[in-house]
């Protein structure tokens, strides 16, 4: 397949994932504004993921839409990272996995607006406003709870220390990321993880959280296609009214 | 000025009768997410940028810009989606941000932060909220309640004198 396509799948696989996972907590946030921001972050990136998709579905010429792309693939067709998969297990992991994803979702974003596809510096001018604004709060947040009582500090050096290994997947380039890097599409590894490093190191002081190193092994795969378990029953319940009515429309 | 021209103004002006779904008092060409008016043949084509890529009014506005326009008479319409530049609130009109304060909610106070701007704009401390006016009763004593409010594009205060909570219109 076509190198700028997958690379397309995998920013719109990234949005809509997370989007579906922070959507699964509509009405279960445990305040009424906490409900509110992860909604609302919801539906931004879901919004990124339409156009990340339809971008996608044109360039592959073969008449996926964003739905079709969307809803009618499987598993191993998903070229999400590891990291948005990871379970709403508490809210500590819920922000965490966010503050993770929105430091790398906001330098990556930054990096594409100098991308030498028009299209794609179009769609990261778009999203990196909100991108920044995700990440100021979700940063808030991390200092808040982390440099908050002793649980809250607790439960997110623990969420810290159990996504970690997650944090690095979208740094390690494959031949898709290269060849992007080559046509200057796409920013450098060592620029994004420079940045990220920086960005999280500087959040984390601050919140009182000790930084794992970052020269642990990360697990990777995703974006290959290669993925947990839970990306299963996520796409169970996101899929579920296609795959039972196919085609069905509103 | 020619034909075209003036039926071009014409358009904006039937535009400016369009509202806002979401926020009744203001019209889409005071939300500054028209772009362009132009005629190509006789095909009317309307360029509008949405305001956040996810936000579910922009169907709404898509179908009630082109309804209007049929309204008026024009029977080709063509809608564009322009991403770039994007939709800034800087775009929004003196008297949309008006009509936004006479309906309770807080108009955006700021220029919005250029993208060059934000790069120190994610570091804690670099960013400072800027200071709301309540729509209610004018004082400036208020505080932030939430960063996201009931739709993308505002966030929820409180007004610390006359304690009524109330939306604001965030800048973007």
């Amino acid at each position: 397949m076509d190198a700028k396509i997958e690379y397309l799948l995998r920013q719109g696989d990234n949005a809509l994932i997370l989007s579906q996972q922070l959507s699964q907590l509509c009405g279960k946030g445990p305040a009424l504004e906490e409900d509110m921001a992860l909604t609302n972050v919801a539906l931004d990136l879901l919004g990124q993921t339409r156009m990340w998709l339809t971008y996608a579905g044109e360039l592959e010429g073969q008449g996926r839409d964003e739905d079709k792309l969307a809803f009618h693939r499987d598993a191993g067709e998903f070229r999400n990272c590891l990291l948005v998969e990871q379970p709403n297990a508490s809210y500590a992991e819920t922000m965490m996995r966010q503050f993770l994803f929105d430091t790398w979702h906001y330098f990556l974003m930054q990096g594409l607006l100098q991308s030498t596809d028009p299209r794609i510096a179009e769609i990261a001018e778009k999203s990196f406003k909100e991108v920044t604004y995700h990440l100021r709060r979700s940063g808030d947040l991390v200092v808040r709870l982390g440099d908050g009582t002793d649980t809250s500090h607790a439960m997110m050096q623990a969420a810290l220390d159990d996504l970690w290994m997650y944090s690095g997947e979208c740094f390690i380039y494959d031949a898709v990321d290269n060849a992007m890097v080559e046509q200057g599409i796409a920013p450098k590894a060592d620029d994004l993880r420079a940045a990220f490093l920086d960005h999280v190191n500087d959040i984390l002081t601050e919140a009182t959280l000790s930084m794992p190193s970052p020269d642990a092994y990360m697990q990777r795969g995703g974006k290959q296609g290669r993925h947990t378990e839970r990306l299963g029953f996520i796409l169970a319940e996101m899929q579920f009214l296609q795959r039972a009515y196919p085609g069905a429309e509103w | 000025m020619n034909t075209q021209n003036a039926t071009a103004s014409q358009v904006w002006s039937w535009l400016g009768e369009v509202p806002d779904p979401e926020i009744p008092v203001i019209s889409v060409v005071d939300l500054g997410i028209v772009r362009d008016v132009a005629f190509i043949g006789d095909e009317c084509v309307v360029t509008i940028t949405p305001t956040y890529s996810g936000c579910p009014a922009m169907q709404v506005i898509s179908e009630a810009v082109t309804e209007a326009l049929h309204a008026h008479g024009l029977e080709k319409v063509k809608l564009v989606n322009r991403l770039s530049p994007a939709w800034t609130t800087d775009w929004m009109s003196e008297t949309g941000k008006a009509a936004l304060k006479g309906y309770g909610i807080a108009p955006p106070v700021q220029q919005a932060i250029d993208i060059s701007g934000l790069r120190g704009g994610v570091k804690r401390g670099a960013f400072v909220e800027p200071e709301v006016t309540c729509p209610n009763c004018g004082s400036k004593h208020t505080q932030l309640t939430s960063q996201f409010g009931s739709t993308p594009c505002k966030a929820l205060y409180k007004c610390l004198d006359c304690r009524e909570p109330f939306d604001y219109f965030k800048c973007h």
